[in-house]
């Protein structure tokens, strides 16, 4: 595949959908996207261009909870990072492990350390938690702090 | 009648002592599934470096793993350099290289030796314990050391390597490499080894994707991934090597890519070193402020890709920290490998994708349909190397 094709069909691809897009070319491309698209887009990514999947990070800001989901084009040295913003009263978002089944660890990661809910998960438990850990709270959100 | 027994392996990995526990489905001999719990010993590094300076982050990281204990820092060095677009000098490229290697080294020949002791060669795990003790010693000699070296900060490394320690350097890589070469041959031409390990818990290339495995686990499947020639960062770019394959994806296929390795390993550092003869200077970027932004950093760990991604608000401190270690993606295609397999096998086959080590021992072995009977990982081990004794056997062969 030709250097800058990949971004280029990926850009074609998902056109206007894109909320933002920021690039730190030749390696890194950071591309927002609405929350209800990221199940097609992933599948566009990693069944269609081959991209392999790094991991997803959740990142908790103070205007809504962010979930990022890195892919790498090995051959040509890009990472490609899908962002979905979620609003802090509604964290939900369409897994991707029924097609990605390196997603799986990781998005329960996130749902217990972040709060966050992953619709259609295959296999929602818990992952690194204790079972008796209290629900409804999520130690890696901002405003736990360290020594609580 | 439904004789569907629950094996349950932990909440400490049988062979690498790790906090992980398995339940292995069992039919017979056979497995039929296996389930994964971990989270036995979180320590919520994430959280931490949230409260921790860039500079004192590298430290923190470097905490995560202790075979691989540069790997972390590496990475996280790389994304706050790739955050802040700092380029680092030319020496601290070559220096960074000499470590990772070194540790890829000692790292692999460790596996190597685990990987003999648990199918009962033991004569194997203490000759390649022997020549990997010559390794820490370089390394305490390099950087002060023989694990946690604490050699990377942003903007380059913190110790230069000095003129006069490149030849106990080089004397130790020659001595490795011989060592290194008879252990190879030996494996590679062992009748028993091949009949133990050939065609037991392939990993298929299809599994390897969907489960983005990486490292010598994907490369053993035939996947040609490697962060250092594909994301160059350090000298990996400056220097000549080659990224080892298999297409084979077994248990032997993975030991033939860590040992090829090995080699590869050596090569790099040699001409490294002899670059550190004329590439004189700094050995580390000065770094003022971090501004904010995000930022990624990969590094080629012995087990296979580090991510870190670092974002920043302008402070000193960083807002999030994630990491990826490569045993996150890779423990997960067990569930590909291990189903299907004996019991006897099971114990390898997990050990198969190099798991970090630490911690103590401790398997538990109940019968679910009696409640009564109780393994420990002494049984499995002895399963596993019973096996081993009979191929001897039937191959008239005696067992060292």
């Amino acid at each position: 595949m030709v250097q800058q094709d990949v971004i280029k069909e990926l850009k074609e691809k998902l056109g206007k959908k894109i909320l933002k897009w920021e690039e730190k070319p030749p390696k890194r491309y950071y591309l927002t996207i609405p929350r209800e698209d990221i199940l097609e887009t992933a599948n566009f990514i990693f069944k269609e261009q081959g991209a392999r999947f790094i991991i997803e990070s959740g990142v908790d800001t103070p205007r809504a909870m962010e979930i990022l989901y890195h892919f790498s084009f090995d051959e040509l040295n890009k990472i490609v990072t899908l962002k979905v913003l979620l609003p802090k009263d509604r964290c939900e978002v369409e897994s991707i492990a029924p097609i990605i089944p390196g997603a799986n660890w990781i998005e329960r990661e996130i749902a217990e350390l972040l709060g966050v809910k992953f619709l259609n998960h295959p296999d929602p438990r818990r992952l690194l938690l204790a079972e008796d850990w209290p629900e409804g709270e999520f130690p890696l959100r901002q405003e736990v702090r360290e020594n609580q | 009648m439904n004789r569907k027994t629950i094996i349950p392996i932990g909440p400490y990995h049988p062979l690498q002592e790790e906090p992980e526990f398995f339940e292995l489905e069992v039919e017979g001999e056979k497995v039929i599934d296996i389930n994964v719990h971990i989270g036995y010993n979180h320590r919520s590094i994430e959280k931490i470096a949230e409260s921790k300076t860039f500079d004192q982050m590298v430290f923190l990281v470097e905490r995560i793993c202790g075979i691989c204990s540069t790997s972390h820092p590496i990475a996280n060095c790389n994304a706050v350099e790739d955050l802040a677009g700092i380029e680092i000098p030319e020496r601290a490229r070559y220096i960074r290289s000499i470590v990772g290697e070194l540790e890829r080294l000692h790292s692999h020949l460790l596996w190597a030796g685990l990987a003999g002791h648990f199918i009962g060669y033991n004569t194997l795990w203490m000759w390649i314990w022997k020549y990997r003790e010559p390794i820490l010693e370089i390394f305490e000699a390099v950087t002060g050391n023989r694990n946690h070296y604490a050699m990377m900060i942003p903007g380059g490394v913190r110790r230069d390597i000095k003129e006069e320690d490149i030849p106990f350097l080089s004397k130790g890589l020659d001595e490795a490499e011989r060592k290194i070469d008879m252990v190879t041959k030996a494996v590679l031409d062992d009748p028993v080894l091949a009949a133990r390990l050939k065609g037991v818990g392939i990993l298929s290339r299809e599994d390897a994707i969907n489960y983005c495995a990486v490292g010598p686990t994907a490369r053993a499947s035939g996947i040609p991934i490697d962060v250092r020639r594909d994301d160059p960062y350090a000298a990996y770019d400056l220097v000549d090597w080659e990224v080892i394959t298999q297409e084979e994806g077994d248990v032997f296929a993975k030991a033939v890519v860590r040992l090829l390795e090995c080699f590869e390993s050596i090569k790099i550092i040699r001409q490294c070193l002899k670059m550190l003869r004329t590439v004189k200077g700094e050995i580390a970027a000065k770094v003022k402020e971090i501004p904010p932004g995000e930022g990624i950093g990969r590094h080629e760990a012995p087990r296979g890709e580090v991510f870190h991604y670092v974002r920043s608000d302008g402070s000193n401190m960083p807002v999030r920290l994630k990491v990826r270690a490569p045993t996150y993606v890779n423990l997960p295609t067990c569930k590909a490998t291990v189903p299907g397999e004996s019991v006897a096998d099971a114990a390898i086959i997990l050990a198969a994708i190099d798991p970090c080590y630490c911690c103590t021992e401790r398997i538990v072995t109940i019968n679910k349909r009696t409640g009564q009977r109780e393994l420990n990982g002494q049984d499995l081990l002895r399963l596993s190397r019973k096996k081993t004794e009979k191929i001897c056997k039937n191959m008239g062969r005696r067992n060292v």
